[in-house]
């Protein structure tokens, strides 16, 4: 079965979870918790991925130019991807739809690993 | 606490990290001062978000309360090596804070897990601040002890949001001016400032208990939070009283009798009504056993007989069969100490018991400054219950119209709503 990877983009409106409560904090891993339960239950996690922490370097060009992070380009930030096998597309972006950094706001870029065919 | 609760599938402990929010704002207080509450909620949220991220992928840690101490102390660390001269912390362990030398075993020490139970104790004998209303001190409690943001603590207390921020705001402005957390060791201190702690924590309890909240749920938990804390009261020598013990005790009487307080639809049921099969008897067990320890002392406060009242209800096999006689005594003692017109009212239901409705509407009427209780549902439910067992129905329908319209919330409509219709049912 085909595969994908899943990026989970935090845009600004997602770091409102800066202001949200303990309570309401730990509500939001329960559901990625459960959702990730869910996708694994399914079959259709293949990996589940890493987290990404929210600084970095950017090395850019044949100069080799390195500078910090990669927020000066983006306004959204990559927090994590995991890796799915799904039917097709449409499939994954299924599966993306039940991503919860929808409900704060945040993205699921799905993008189709290339195969090796011949 | 925690009762027939199904593990939650993330595999937390429900409400960690509100808990934790607690344990890790007061400790980190006790480290940066009182007037630097603000700083040490930041470390504290920051916490929170990076365990957010990292156990949303990898699951929780086998010790997540020591993974967030971790990383709290972790970032105190840098924001004290930032910040080192350009602020100044806890007064007391200022000196050691200046020093690279010095800084990182103070911080170490200073965020011990050891060292939680104490800064909470610390807190709550902060937050009980003469300077605050009584109001204020509780949900400055429900906020910084409890972890409840200001949102939610607004919601426990039916305020608005603006409003709750405004008072909240400047509550800890009043804890910054001392910059230090209430110290215990003081001679004389503890015993000066215990019974606003207990008082706060016992208003507390019946916000959740008799409150005005609409929403149940919210309800039942303020009144694990206050067990929680009295809980941190009986953990230490200095406050762990005979008067301590009486709360602790009254409060695991009462919540005891919390699961069987709703019908199934929802509307509360009257002592009479409760199925006692489903009191909890783990509660009524430590309830025995605080109330036992509260009796090592001469002293007999209004909370040590409110407390033996709501001993022998546990002990009664049905309302019927309940010691009505020792509990009318029990409130006269109380309307010595404390002659408020609810605690009358509650002798005069005991009464009724013992003697009979018709006596029972006469305490009533003999209640002074009965106006006071003008306002309050279950005065006119009352009389409306003993009219009914006297079979003036009419005049008990009347009684139970007149405390509908003060109900405050779906389960007091529901249960007078279901009184009404009896008291009808009858006339026809």
């Amino acid at each position: 079965m085909p595969e994908y990877v899943m990026l989970y983009r935090n845009t600004a409106a997602a770091s409102d979870a800066s202001s949200d409560s303990p309570e309401q904090l730990q509500q939001k891993m329960r559901q990625w918790r459960a959702w990730f339960d869910q996708l694994q239950g399914k079959g259709e996690l293949k990996s589940i991925g890493q987290p990404l922490e929210g600084g970095g370097r950017l090395v850019a060009g044949k100069k080799k130019l390195i500078t910090d992070g990669p927020y000066a380009e983006t306004k959204d930030l990559i927090g994590g991807y995991s890796l799915i096998q799904a039917r097709d597309l449409d499939h994954a972006a299924k599966i993306a739809s039940g991503c919860p950094i929808l409900e704060s706001g945040g993205s699921v870029e799905v993008r189709p690993v290339r195969q090796m065919t011949l | 606490m925690g009762h027939d609760r199904d593990e939650p599938p993330c595999g937390l402990e429900e409400h960690l990290f509100r808990r934790e929010s607690g344990r890790l704002v007061a400790i980190l207080t006790r480290l940066f001062g009182t007037h630097n509450l603000a700083l040490a909620e930041d470390v504290v949220q920051d916490a929170f978000l990076q365990a957010l991220e990292t156990w949303k992928f990898h699951g929780p840690p086998r010790n997540p309360s020591a993974w967030l101490l971790t990383t709290a102390k972790r970032r105190a660390l840098d924001v004290l090596r930032r910040e080192g001269t350009a602020r100044r912390f806890a007064p007391d362990l200022e000196r050691f804070l200046e020093s690279e030398w010095t800084v990182a075993p103070i911080v170490e020490e200073a965020l011990d897990a050891s060292g939680i139970p104490d800064a909470q104790l610390r807190m709550m004998f902060s937050c009980a601040d003469p300077r605050l209303p009584e109001e204020t001190q509780i949900a400055l409690v429900l906020h910084l002890l409890c972890g409840f943001s200001v949102g939610e603590t607004a919601a426990a207390f039916l305020k608005n949001h603006a409003a709750m921020e405004k008072r909240l705001g400047r509550a800890k402005k009043v804890l910054g001016e001392k910059r230090e957390l209430f110290d215990l060791r003081g001679a004389g201190d503890v015993a000066s400032r215990l019974p606003a702690v207990s008082r706060a924590l016992y208003l507390l309890f019946n916000e959740g208990y008799h409150g005005a909240s609409a929403e149940s749920a919210v309800r039942e938990e303020l009144c694990e939070e206050a067990l929680r804390l009295v809980a941190l009261l009986l953990e230490n020598p200095l406050t762990a009283v005979p008067r301590t013990r009486a709360l602790a005790a009254l409060m695991h009487f009462l919540s005891a009798r919390l699961p069987a307080r709703r019908g199934p639809d929802g509307g509360l049921l009257t002592l009479a009504e409760q199925d006692r099969a489903r009191w909890v008897p783990g509660h009524i067990a430590d309830g025995r056993r605080q109330l036992e320890l509260a009796a090592a002392t001469a002293e007999v406060s209004a909370i040590h007989l409110e407390a033996a009242i709501a001993a022998l209800h546990t002990m009664a096999p049905s309302a019927r069969e309940t010691d009505w006689a020792t509990i009318v005594s029990l409130y006269d003692a109380l309307m010595r100490i404390e002659p408020t017109p609810v605690v009358a009212l509650n002798r005069a239901v005991a009464v009724a018991e013992r003697d009979g409705p018709a006596r029972g509407l006469e305490e009533i009427a003999q209640i002074a400054d009965r106006r006071r209780l003008a306002k309050y549902p279950f005065y006119f439910a009352a009389q409306g219950e003993l009219e009914l067992r006297l079979g003036h129905r009419a005049e008990a329908e009347r009684h139970f119209e007149s405390a509908l319209a003060l109900a405050r919330n779906e389960s007091e409509r529901r249960f007078l709503r279901a009184r009404m219709r009896t008291s009808a049912d009858g006339r026809r």
